[in-house]
């Protein structure tokens, strides 16, 4: 009787350190982080409605640029440190909308059709770069990616926009270094079927617009396509021998991959309400690198549940600190936690061993 | 001689030449730029020599630290902002004990070799558990330890860490100004022995230091360690099969190069005359390497003829851009942005030339090893 007692103990404690192991310590760590934020939140008199509002707002700005993480890692391209490349087909979508004069909803169903020629252009370069080099895709997407948002700072000055709402308004050329969408694009995502409960407001346009491209993804990934891509990522040899084209299927994510960055970056200017040039999109990469991770992903393994938790538990971490640590101890230790505990994840995972 | 020798001679000759500019094609595109900017940024030529006199001075030591971790075949060490950090954190506590000279700069480099110590075993230890993954690793690191630094400056420096002065805290009463000066310190090292030729000043001291580290770094290839590093760069298993400590020795050249950095941020700290607490060290690791690549270094092969050819074109381009630039379009930022374009544009192009090396030797070992079995089955 005591026996089995202890063997369903043994059996219960394996079954938590197992479920620890899978889930991993850090992430632990950051989810108990941020409950103790949420529970500390009423407790300092910081409003618990606005939080949570301000979290899911910044979620549904950001789900889509972390979305945009997954394909290259389903094709074993690791961590896509090259998304500031998807962010500028974005960008010139976004600016050449409202060059050409488009206004309201149009603009932005316009900004997205014009973004994609670049981000099918820019990503296949950028994907024929990544074949070449296999097994360095990292560091080489990271320096593809400041490269080209330090060009891009050039081109900015250099292209002959003209629309007064965007350039410098003393010399009349060059992009400023913000543009406000208000008129064109501000919000239509967001607006569009928002539900207000008292304080609480729930950008249900926006959610539902990355539904349905996480949605899209999730069945890309069913179809052969996306299961080859999972097959060349798991195993190159294998998908190889099984008579999959690695080169291709591997382009065919990194072509994915940003042009989601470009979707991305275009529903958070509609949410965030500006448009910000040149040095801007420099460091945006690392925020959704290590938020996909915080939510379960490993370097060659993410699935769009990992995408949804990592994005809420990191845009939850980056808006309740600052209000719950500043009533608490009066002290704007925000960003410094941010910086440590991105990072901390990203060296996490890149420390892991690779599986398969 | 014959006709046929002779052209021989003459083809073996084109092709070396061919190959020589192919190895060197990104420090003669760089001396291309330099050549078609310095005319058109209307600088007088003795300016670009003290400027580039003055700023060999301040970066060579620090470029120099990036070597070792090279040698071990642990690529281009992103880290060494690490080193930086901790240079400052020293040059933070010595102004605030107000040392200052040349034994506040000694004082500073005897303060610093602990926390860079520690600061290097951390990035170390970790870089041992990303092997073939180690820039990006350490890239990431020094985003991390960016956090750590600015957790000890800016919250712990005052109420836990004791800082005496009010001139270098901040007015609320804990953390470090965005700047501390230190003028009572500024180029003590290079005035110290400095000649003077002409309007060229030569900080003679600063020279004569790198030049021992230059010594140093020539002596330590031949040492065991240095050996030990080399024959774990060229092949880690090999290397552990000949009963080298792999971890330990990639755990020394990390260490190596974080304290020489440390140095190195201290030398180009008293030349610059103030800290720019939150800022100097973050651009720091992308400076100096994008220097040495453009000397001609890669990602596997860096000498220090490198560094010196490296810092002197870069440099140059550095001074003279944004100068051209307005010449050339009539807008300053052009040029501005240009430099930091090249800055990345080179590294990315050492990258990606260090891949595809490094794959073309993998396919060529395989086909190499494929042949050998072909024969041996003949031979069956």
């Amino acid at each position: 009787m005591n026996e089995q007692i202890t063997s369903e103990r043994r059996m219960y404690r394996g079954a938590v350190q197992n479920a620890i192991k899978t889930f991993g310590i850090p992430r632990l760590i950051i989810a108990a982080f941020l409950l103790t934020l949420f529970i500390a939140a009423p407790l300092v008199g910081a409003d618990f409605a606005t939080q949570l509002t301000n979290t899911i707002n910044r979620f549904s700005w950001n789900a889509i640029l972390v979305l945009a993480m997954v394909p290259m890692i389903h094709s074993g391209c690791g961590l896509n440190f090259g998304l500031p490349l998807g962010i500028i087909s974005g960008l010139l979508g976004g600016t050449l909308s409202i060059e050409f004069g488009f206004t309201g909803a149009m603009s932005f169903f316009m900004a997205i059709i014009i973004a994609t020629p670049f981000a099918i252009i820019f990503g296949a370069a950028y994907g024929w770069l990544l074949n070449k080099i296999k097994g360095g895709e990292m560091m080489i997407a990271t320096y593809v990616g400041f490269s080209s948002v330090s060009f891009m700072c050039i081109m900015w000055l250099l292209l002959p926009y003209k629309s007064p709402n965007m350039v410098w308004g003393l010399s009349g050329n060059g992009l400023r270094t913000t543009i406000s969408v208000e008129g064109f694009y501000d919000k239509v995502l967001a607006n569009f079927l928002q539900i207000n409960l008292g304080k609480l407001s729930i950008p249900l346009g926006t959610l539902l617009f990355f539904a349905l491209i996480a949605f899209l993804m999730w069945a890309f990934l069913h179809t052969k396509t996306g299961t080859s891509m999972t097959a060349v990522g798991s195993n190159p040899a294998f998908a190889k021998a099984a008579g999959v084209n690695v080169d291709k299927v591997r382009l065919l994510s990194v072509l994915l991959s940003t042009w989601l960055g470009a979707v991305g970056i275009l529903v958070y200017q509609q949410g965030f309400g500006f448009i910000q040039l040149y040095m801007a999109p420099f460091y945006m990469a690392l925020p959704a690198v290590s938020a996909i991770l915080i939510g379960g992903a490993s370097v060659n393994k993410a699935s769009i549940a990992n995408v949804v938790i990592g994005t809420f538990l990191f845009q939850g971490i980056v808006t309740m600190t600052p209000t719950v640590m500043n009533s608490m101890i009066h002290m704007d230790m925000s960003e410094v936690i941010r910086i440590i505990v991105s990072n901390g994840m990203i060296l996490y995972a890149l420390t892991r061993k690779m599986e398969g | 001689m014959s006709f046929g020798t002779d052209e021989r001679l003459h083809k073996s000759l084109g092709s070396k030449l061919l190959n020589l500019i192919k190895e060197n094609s990104v420090p003669i595109m760089f001396i291309i730029i330099c050549a078609i900017s310095i005319p058109l940024s209307g600088f007088s030529i003795s300016y670009l020599i003290n400027e580039i006199i003055t700023r060999m001075g301040r970066n060579i030591f620090l470029i120099l630290s990036l070597l070792i971790p090279i040698m071990a075949g642990m690529g281009l060490n992103f880290g060494m902002t690490l080193g930086a950090m901790a240079g400052q954190i020293a040059l933070i506590f010595v102004s605030d004990w107000q040392i200052w000279g040349i034994p506040g700069i000694v004082l500073a480099m005897i303060v610093s070799i602990p926390i860079s110590i520690l600061l290097g075993l951390l990035c170390g230890k970790i870089l041992n558990n990303a092997k073939g993954r180690e820039m990006i690793t350490s890239y990431i690191i020094s985003f991390f330890t960016n956090g750590l630094y600015q957790l000890v400056v800016l919250y712990m420096m005052g109420p836990i860490i004791p800082i005496a002065h009010s001139s270098i805290k901040l007015p609320r009463g804990y953390g470090i100004r965005n700047t501390v000066s230190l003028l009572n310190m500024r180029q003590s090292l290079d005035n110290l022995l400095a000649v003077k030729i002409g309007t060229v000043k030569i900080p003679v001291l600063t020279f004569l230091i790198i030049g021992l580290l230059c010594l140093f770094i020539i002596w330590f290839r031949k040492t065991k360690l240095g050996q030990d590093m080399r024959a774990v760069g060229q092949d880690m298993n090999v290397a552990r099969d000949a009963g080298i400590k792999v971890e330990r020795t990639r755990l020394i050249s990390i260490v190596m190069s974080t304290v020489l950095a440390s140095f190195g941020m201290i030398i180009y700290l008293q030349n610059m005359g103030n800290i720019a607490t939150y800022s100097s060290h973050s651009q720091i690791g992308m400076f100096c390497i994008a220097a040495l690549l453009v000397g001609g270094a890669s990602v596997d092969k860096a000498t220090i003829g490198n560094v010196f050819l490296g810092v002197i074109l870069f440099h140059t381009m550095f001074i003279v851009a944004p100068s051209a630039g307005a010449a050339i379009t009539g807008d300053s930022m052009i040029g501005e942005y240009f430099r930091v374009f090249v800055s990345y544009g080179v590294i990315t192009i050492a990258l990606i030339m260090y891949e595809t090396k490094k794959r073309k030797m993998k396919s060529r070992e395989g086909k190499l090893l494929e042949l050998a079995q072909r024969e041996e089955e003949k031979a069956n």
